[in-house]
């Protein structure tokens, strides 16, 4: 199963290599990780989605927990959660091209953030899903370069991560 | 408030840390560290001849005393020769410091003379590291590695300091600090007392309980407690290859060792165990053998400090996360309010089961190996150590069968007595590990066991016994081969011996001694080794060799039938099967 889990680490210098260590040395794959700091300058906050049996989602986040520089961490998959992945997205738009991928665009309510007069450069948010059927939508021939955030996420309601 | 340049507060806040002793090697980046450490009388240091010997005698030091081990190493060549010593003081919990001089700020990262990133290089086998970036961190920085070192479950901790930082340049003011506080860490301590509740009621409920005791315990400091518990309740103990002396090796009501080499009685017991108490052990893959047929009948209760290694590869029924000392001392509490008893009747039928399977193969009811040949035999050298030392000495070891003989026939009736490479299985080990021995108990009997092979990974530390007085009694079980591979060869490859023998080219062991100033000794016929052992210990002050030509086509059984096989699926000998 996919799983997002959120860690707050402290913003110190080797923490991320840590966490992404710990992955390559015991065999768990990453998805995707963004990291960044947080309105507290002192921590940094590392999302990462990744795909396992309950048995090593659990190891996972132990092993994370271990970590020195790992303050908390929640699995957000565990709950209601919101999870948001941006994507931009540089395709061919010429000729009728044109007006079928704005068409697109507005159906997945994308903006289009720069324009020449053969492509256009798109903006998508969403989930991992919505970003692949957005890209299965414009299809493969008229893409030209993507680039994909990777997923952030936070838990819906009172829940906080925080200290 | 003292002011003090950065190698000065290094070692002073070692110093202040309760450091006695470093184990360590000098060079470039290093040198204004050494030169503090010369001003200075406090903090003693002990030259090795090689890095990893200065990680393993840190090692050995804290195996013995319980305390952190301490070394100090240069950046490039001897930060990386230390990195072997490291792994195998993180795969056995031990705590441990290690500080590698490194290249000066501004040359990291350009390829500089001696250059290594150690922080990145250790980074999978400490259980934390620091780079240093300014000269006033290193108090804190001392204070929270040898803090994150001991507590919790143990582990290496790595301190890189580039060599701008403890320039006598500049100084700074110096203060220690008294405690310290890390948001990011905090150990578990007690367990959960629904859990001990729990488990203390499965314990009285069981029929045919088994109590497996790991390294944790002796980590812990609970090897009291363990034994109060299992004497209470009447229930057999085994012991992991890290927890031997945890439990009392002579003891009526303990198996043997568990495992690969584990013994008859030990492996079936746990096989056909009812509720199994693991405290402080992980359910390594040389116990357990194919994990699916592990203990089939068990409810198992793992007690372990490390919340990771509960339900790893074998799922717990009662995990408790927890020191295993608070845990025992919570489930004796309970165990002395509760009405019930254990089940006596129940456990009187166990133990009849249990002598049973000593007597018709046990380790220790009568002698399972040959004994009417004229070759020298490997577990009776063993035996002979235990007889002449008094089962009293501290016994380090090498890797390979001699160890596997150590561990089956050395019956140690106290913590911190057996010493060797569990987890990582380092040959080189145990002559370096003896030596931090010697230094943390100048008093102690101290016993390296080896094989002719392993001892030639770390030999050149026999100077270092002579320059600090270290009188080492190094056993030496010589089969001329590397026998455990060559058994492995045997079992495995129809003999085909493939570089596991040394056609002729080992040294003369005796000249080689003398040449150090030591005592060597060669042992060809059965009829001296006794004499000869107690010849050798009686050299109180001197370090003595001992080059004991044992029968060279001996294997170690009980061995784990493998793959696929159960923890009572067992080679009792050559040709005999469980
Ligand atoms: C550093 C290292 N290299 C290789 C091995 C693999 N190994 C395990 S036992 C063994 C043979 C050891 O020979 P010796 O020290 O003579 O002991 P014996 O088995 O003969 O008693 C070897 C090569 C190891 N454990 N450690
Ligand atoms: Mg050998």
């Amino acid at each position: 199963m996919r799983r997002i889990i959120s860690v707050l680490i402290e913003n110190a210098p080797g923490a991320l290599s840590r966490v992404v260590g710990l992955f390559s040395q015991r065999g768990y794959n990453i998805e995707s990780l963004t990291v960044a700091p947080t309105e507290d300058e002192t921590l940094s906050r590392l999302t990462l989605t990744t795909i396992g049996d309950d048995h090593k989602i659990e190891q996972i986040t132990k092993h994370l927990n271990k970590l020195i520089d790992v303050v908390k961490l929640v699995d957000l998959t565990e709950g209601a959660h919101i999870e948001r992945e941006l994507m931009l997205i540089k395709v061919k738009a010429s000729g009728a091209q044109r007006a079928e991928v704005k068409r697109c665009v507005d159906i997945f309510r994308g903006q289009i953030v720069d324009v020449t007069s053969s492509l256009y450069i798109i903006q998508v948010s969403g989930t991992s899903d919505k970003l692949d059927a957005f890209l299965q939508a414009v299809g493969e021939a008229s893409i030209l370069e993507t680039v994909r955030s990777g997923v952030s996420g936070i838990s819906r309601g009172e829940k906080v991560l925080s200290l | 408030m003292d002011m003090l340049s950065g190698g000065d507060m290094l070692i002073r806040s070692l110093r202040d840390e309760g450091v006695e002793c470093v184990f360590g090697y000098p060079g470039g980046a290093a040198l204004h560290i050494y030169d503090a450490l010369f001003r200075q009388k406090d903090v003693k240091h002990i030259l090795v001849r090689h890095e990893q010997a200065a990680t393993h005698a840190a090692d050995g030091y804290a195996r013995a005393t319980g305390k952190v081990g301490t070394v100090l190493v240069t950046s490039g060549p001897g930060a990386t020769n230390a990195i072997t010593g490291i792994a195998t003081a993180y795969m056995d919990s031990i705590p441990m410091v290690v500080i590698s001089g490194q290249v000066a700020s501004e040359r990291i990262g350009e390829d500089a003379f001696q250059e290594t990133d150690m922080v990145g290089v250790s980074r999978p086998i400490v259980k934390h590291s620091f780079m240093v970036k300014h000269a006033s961190e290193i108090p804190e920085i001392v204070k929270k590695a040898y803090y994150i070192a001991s507590t919790g479950r143990p582990g290496p901790v790595v301190i890189d300091v580039p060599k701008d930082i403890t320039s006598p340049a500049e100084t700074f003011p110096y203060e220690y600090p008294q405690k310290v506080k890390m948001r990011s860490y905090t150990p578990a301590t007690r367990g959960h007392t629904g859990q001990i509740k729990k488990a203390v009621q499965l314990l009285l409920g069981a029929k045919r309980p088994m109590i497996y005791a790991g390294g944790g315990v002796i980590l812990g400091d609970a090897s009291e407690l363990l034994t109060t518990l299992a004497r209470q309740l009447n229930f057999p103990v085994t012991n992991t290859l890290m927890g031997l002396g945890c439990y009392p090796g002579t003891d009526r009501q303990f198996l043997g060792m568990l495992g690969m080499h584990g013994t008859f009685e030990a492996n079936t017991a746990m096989h056909h165990c009812d509720v199994l108490l693991a405290v402080g052990a992980r359910f390594d893959d040389r116990v357990t053998n194919t994990v699916s047929k592990f203990c089939p009948s068990a409810k198992i209760i793992h007690i372990d400090i490390d919340p990771a290694s509960i339900s790893k590869t074998v799922a717990a029924d009662v995990p408790i996360v927890g020191s295993v000392e608070s845990v025992l001392t919570e489930m004796l509490a309970l165990l002395k309010e509760d009405e019930k008893k254990p089940d006596a009747e129940g456990l009187a039928a166990w133990w009849k089961q249990i002598d049973e399977w000593r007597a018709r193969h046990g380790l220790y009811t009568k002698p399972r190996y040959k004994t009417d040949g004229d070759a020298i035999m490997p577990q009776d050298v063993i035996r002979t150590l235990h007889e002449v030392t008094k089962g009293d000495a501290y016994v380090t070891s090498d890797v390979g069968q001699h160890q596997m003989f150590a561990a089956q026939y050395y019956l140690f009736d106290k913590p911190r007595r057996w010493i060797n490479s569990g987890g990582l299985g380092t040959m080189g080990f145990g002559l370096p590990a003896a030596m931090g021995v010697q230094i943390a108990d100048r008093e102690g009997v101290v016993a390296c066991v080896t094989g002719e092979g392993s001892i030639q990974m770390c030999i050149q530390e026999l100077s270092t016994c002579t320059q600090y007085h270290l009188p080492i009694k190094i056993i030496c079980l010589n089969n001329q081969a590397l026998g455990m591979v060559k058994q492995w060869q045997d079992m495995q490859y129809e003999s085909r011996y493939s570089e596991s023998l040394y056609e002729e080219s080992l040294p003369d062991f005796v000249k080689l001694m003398e040449s150090y100033g030591h005592v060597g000794m060669r042992v060809t016929d059965k009829k001296d080794l006794k004499t000869k052992m107690e010849e050798c210990f009686a050299m109180k002050d001197r370090v003595v060799f001992m080059d004991i030509m044992v029968d060279p086509s001996v294997h170690v059984y009980p061995m784990h039938v493998a793959p696929n096989g159960s923890m009572r699926d067992m080679w009792l000998s050559k040709t005999e099967r469980t």
